[in-house]
């Protein structure tokens, strides 16, 4: 049950796609460039009323694709606008070259991506693949387990992308969140208003007296430094992101971090997962801890930066844990948010690293159940006993294999 | 008509010290479009070519304008979130009531090929943009492979002539038509030696309220195989031979803008004799080729007058 934190908070019923474009109402940018895609497209359409309506002073640009509608939302914000678009999978896919060129250009563009799987085969559902493979895009990526999380993190992205001069993404789960109506609380447009703040670009193309040239080219003399400055930019997004977090929670009441932990104290065995899964792992947790089972959960929210470090050493004391990714890497090895857990474990526990599975999940939208969970769990319980092995090569939930 | 006297006057927003070829047209299209900006203040986008890396080498930049570049298909998308963000913040009383016009150069293959949808998407929406063309009928900056915009009976090295092909097969795309089947207020061809024309039109594209596409023909004097001093003439040349019609579409209507010098338009080989992309089409072994070049080349000229009513 979602209870106001603000004092002038409002509960309302919305979808994830509604309260991303609420948020998006409320930040009220100076341009956003879109185009349509299941199941992202009422983050658009909504947000194109809000313009048709007046509600908003936004310059909207009804793009032709999704490649135009990054070019055209990188090119906004050089020229010194606020800009914002959404997006998802194939259309995520067809922005693929700009994503790159916006974290390259330190742009602070702010992106509702709504996760989908990837053809092919056509699926229009829900799974991590497409945000997970522009995982090394430059991009911060916060991802949203119900509608209230990206409500706020939509508030939060664009302070942290200014500060950080990084764009961010912040996702949903495709129809799981964002055609879900759930209960959440929105705060007044003149708090969200004045969260977000001006945005004061130190230089902007439109300021014509004072020329500049962006996306020169850059040869062997100066490439590797900017891309350096962009990874050290993603590294120093992580302080940021906590103020940000802070300030959040002083203002409107809600706690964020990297990621949220959920009966991690005493916890033996733990589950890491991203998105709604998330929801069902703590409902299989509560029921565990009735039966003397010691099981936790971390949720990431922040998956670029990595919280590396803090993972680490929020696991070390459990004695297996199970990394849950609703994307495959297609590898012959393991998926991405394994490979994340596992090296921050090696190299931050060595020896001393819990015992690590890999499950890959809920691909094109499959349903993870609870009795998925809670046998993922029940493994874990025996590789803590002692009495079962953790498998060495990743494995899968809920799908036919012969 | 433009006039040098008054051009002079302006200061030059593009400096010399740029690393594009002697010879090379596409510097010219840059110069000479913002010659006839003048004193306007413009914001200039390019999409990855020859142009824009000859003149944006990290640290340095020829351009004494705003300048962006961020890819190869995106020009026109690029000028339209630039636009929009002129009217969003001029809307909001964020920047001052300043009139700023916004230029985007592609090459061919940027614009008739890979760009050809972005370009059409920014066309469709309005923006007040001027798109231009600079089109030298290859691409060039990755070593003259053959674009839609390469003529007929052209080697390029991805159509190159060989012991059963004789260079591209196929005629080149009427890009120009394309932009005036979009019915944007401004359309043009120009060539860049003749640049009182190309200034003329520039100027009247950037005076227009809505979007414009000019499409200049450039030489590239590597991609052409003619000698650096005579690549302005090879334009001149090909508006002499009927092979590239210099007219404007203002709102729908044709007007032819120049004529072949003398009056008669020459044979197509006086324009394939001055390079070596043709040198195989010279051969007798090729005649019936040229016959064919020729006759595309014939009906495309008197297409074209009758549209201006010269005919």
């Amino acid at each position: 049950m979602v209870k106001t934190m603000f004092s002038k908070g409002k509960i309302v019923a919305k979808t994830g796609n509604e309260i991303m474009a609420e948020a998006m109402r409320q930040i009220a940018p100076d341009v956003v460039a879109a185009y349509p895609i299941t199941p992202a497209t009422e983050i658009v359409q909504i947000f194109s009323q809000f313009v048709a309506d007046g509600k908003v002073p936004t310059e909207f640009v009804a793009v032709e694709s999704e490649h135009s509608a990054m070019s055209a939302t990188i090119s906004a914000s050089v020229a010194g606008a606020r800009a914002m678009t959404g997006t998802s999978s194939q259309g995520f896919a067809l922005m693929w070259e700009m994503l790159y060129i916006a974290a390259g250009l330190r742009l602070p563009i702010v992106m509702a991506e709504v996760n989908r799987a990837l053809s092919a085969p056509i699926n229009i559902h829900g799974d991590q693949s497409d945000t997970m493979g522009a995982r090394d895009a430059g991009w911060i990526q916060i991802y949203s387990e119900n509608s209230q999380e990206a409500y706020d993190n939509m508030i939060q992205a664009v302070r942290i992308a200014e500060a950080a001069k990084l764009p961010a993404m912040v996702t949903t789960d495709g129809f799981i969140i964002s055609h879900c109506m759930e209960v959440a609380e929105v705060y007044p447009d003149a708090d969200v208003k004045e969260f977000v703040g001006e945005y004061k670009p130190e230089r902007a193309l439109l300021d014509y007296k004072r020329p500049f040239t962006l996306g020169a080219i850059d040869l062997q003399d100066y490439y590797f430094e900017h891309r350096y400055q962009l990874a050290q930019a993603m590294r120093d997004s992580k302080k940021i992101i906590l103020d940000v977090a802070d300030e959040f929670k002083k203002k409107f009441g809600r706690e964020y971090g990297f990621y949220e932990k959920y009966e991690m104290d005493d916890a033996e065995i733990a589950i890491v997962a991203i998105g709604s899964a998330a929801g069902t792992t703590k409902s299989v947790i509560d029921n565990l801890r009735t039966k003397g089972i010691k099981a936790g959960l971390i949720k990431i929210r922040v998956y670029r930066p990595f919280p590396a470090e803090e993972i680490a050493k929020d696991l070390a004391n459990v004695k297996a844990v199970a990394i849950l990714d609703r994307a495959d890497s297609c590898s012959a090895s393991f998926a991405p948010v394994y490979l994340d857990v596992v090296s921050a474990l090696y190299a931050n526990c060595g020896d001393k690293a819990p015992k690590a599975e890999n499950y890959i999940y809920g691909l094109g939208g499959r349903e993870i159940a609870l009795n998925h969970i809670e046998e993922v769990f029940m493994k874990l319980d025996a590789i803590a006993k002692g009495t079962k092995k953790a498998s060495t090569q990743v494995e899968y939930i809920n799908v036919r294999i012969k | 008509m433009a006039n040098l006297k008054e051009l002079s006057k302006h200061a030059e927003r593009l400096t010399g010290g740029h690393r594009l070829c002697a010879g090379c047209g596409a510097g010219a299209v840059a110069r000479q479009t913002l010659i006839a900006a003048g004193d306007m203040p413009v914001v200039v986008v390019s999409a990855t070519g020859c142009l824009e890396v000859s003149t944006s080498v990290f640290p340095y930049t020829s351009w004494k304008t705003p300048f962006f570049h961020s890819a190869f298909e995106n020009s026109a998308a690029t000028c339209s979130g630039i636009e929009a963000a002129y009217k969003s913040l001029k809307k909001q009383g964020k920047i001052k009531d300043e009139e700023i016009r916004f230029i985007a150069f592609g090459g061919d293959g940027g614009t008739y090929d890979i760009g050809l949808q972005s370009l059409s998407g920014a066309m469709e929406r309005g923006h007040r943009m001027l798109y231009v063309c600079y089109n030298n009928e290859a691409y060039m900056n990755t070593g003259i492979q053959r674009s839609s915009a390469t003529p007929k009976g052209a080697s390029a090295s991805t159509s190159p002539v060989g012991k059963v092909i004789q260079g591209k097969e196929q005629p080149k795309k009427d890009l120009t038509a394309i932009m005036v089947a979009h019915n944007i207020p401004y359309v043009a061809q120009s060539t860049i030696g003749n640049w009182n024309d190309y200034i003329t039109k520039v100027q009247k594209a950037l005076n227009t309220d809505g979007p414009t596409f000019i499409n200049v023909m450039t030489p590239c004097r590597l991609g052409w195989g003619c000698k650096p001093e005579d690549s302005m003439e090879m334009v001149r040349i090909a508006v002499d031979t009927g092979i590239w019609p210099v007219y404007e579409v203002v709102d729908g209507v044709y007007k032819m803008t120049m004529k072949p010098r003398g009056g008669e338009k020459k044979p197509v080989t006086e324009f394939f004799k001055l390079q070596t992309r043709f040198k195989h089409l010279l051969k007798p072994e090729n005649a019936e080729l040229v016959a064919s070049i020729q006759a595309d080349v014939d009906a495309k000229w008197n297409k074209i007058l009758a549209l201006c009513g010269e005919k």
